[in-house]
């Protein structure tokens, strides 16, 4: 079974990589983007026997940093 | 004084770490993996050089921070063994949660590579005592990610507590509050993005760090 764990930044802490992507795009010639954000996508090929509460304790203790990224856990 | 020098897959600054620290504090200096266990009996100071472990996997430090060795670390730490995070390691320290905030992408973008002003904020711990209080010394950065960020209210309790050890005196890379180094609260760990391990003898450009190490070895000496 595949889980997809997204990561993200917290609202209000800055972005610089988005702000990067943002300037390129714009830089592309489109126009109507206001803002870019980057996240990370994390994809597991887990077995049954992993419940949620351990997929929250890897999320939790490596995948993202509480300080200053939110994550949700998806099961594909 | 028994000294470690933890090298993680990646760290680059390991060997000038365990220079600076075999020529200006002496004593034994351990040379230790990320993979053992357990550290030597008896440590005085660890120090986690800078370098870019696991390629900066994830986040810079994250894996490091969840290596084998590092329990140890953290348990001396908690026993009050003095560990200084230089760069890299002061990644792996915040990522350890032995120090508060993170280190993130350099708000300019850029890696900067070059010599930069600091403002000693904190002279009162055994790292810094060495230094006066204001005294502006210089040592080089080399980072991607050396943009310090906490929230308000931690930065507060910080600057509050006389935890912040060093200030940016020019801007490098967007850090809250200009801060280049903090102080756990027993301090005892001190995490810094700026190497003063680089600038310990003339033929460096300038000898600004030397101070830091003296001080460790001094602080030890009168405990």
């Amino acid at each position: 079974m595949k889980v997809r764990v997204y990561v993200s930044l917290k609202n209000g802490v800055l972005d610089p990589q988005g702000r990067a992507i943002h300037h390129a795009i714009e830089g592309l010639g489109f126009s109507g983007v206001s803002d870019v954000r980057a996240g990370r996508l994390i994809e597991l090929e887990v077995d049954e026997t992993v419940t949620d509460a351990a997929l929250e304790e890897m999320a939790q203790k490596l995948l993202a940093n509480l300080v200053i990224e939110n994550y949700r856990i998806e099961r594909v | 004084m028994r000294s470690a020098v933890i090298t993680f897959p990646g760290s680059n600054c390991d060997r000038d770490m365990a220079v600076a620290v075999e020529q200006v504090c002496g004593g034994e200096v351990h040379r230790v993996w990320h993979g053992d266990a357990a550290l030597p009996e008896g440590l005085d100071f660890i120090a986690l050089p800078g370098g870019f472990s696991y390629g900066d996997y994830l986040r810079s430090g994250a894996m490091a921070a969840r290596s084998p060795i590092m329990r140890a670390v953290i348990e001396a730490a908690n026993r009050g063994v003095k560990v200084l995070g230089v760069c890299n390691g002061f990644q792996v320290l915040t990522e350890a949660g032995l120090l508060p905030g993170v280190l993130m992408r350099n708000a300019g973008i850029r890696f900067v590579c070059r010599e930069v002003k600091l403002v000693v904020e904190n002279n009162t711990s055994a790292f810094t005592h060495r230094y006066f209080k204001g005294q502006t010394i210089t040592i080089p950065v080399a980072h991607h990610d050396g943009n310090f960020f906490a929230d308000d209210a931690t930065l507060d309790r910080l600057e509050g507590e006389g935890r912040v050890a060093f200030r940016y005196g020019e801007e490098v890379n967007g850090s809250a509050r200009n801060i280049a180094g903090v102080l756990n609260e027993g301090g005892n760990v001190l995490g810094m993005m700026p190497h003063p391990e680089r600038f310990i003898e003339a033929a460096h450009g300038g000898i600004d760090g030397r101070a830091l190490f003296e001080g460790v070895t001094r602080a030890l000496l009168s405990a």
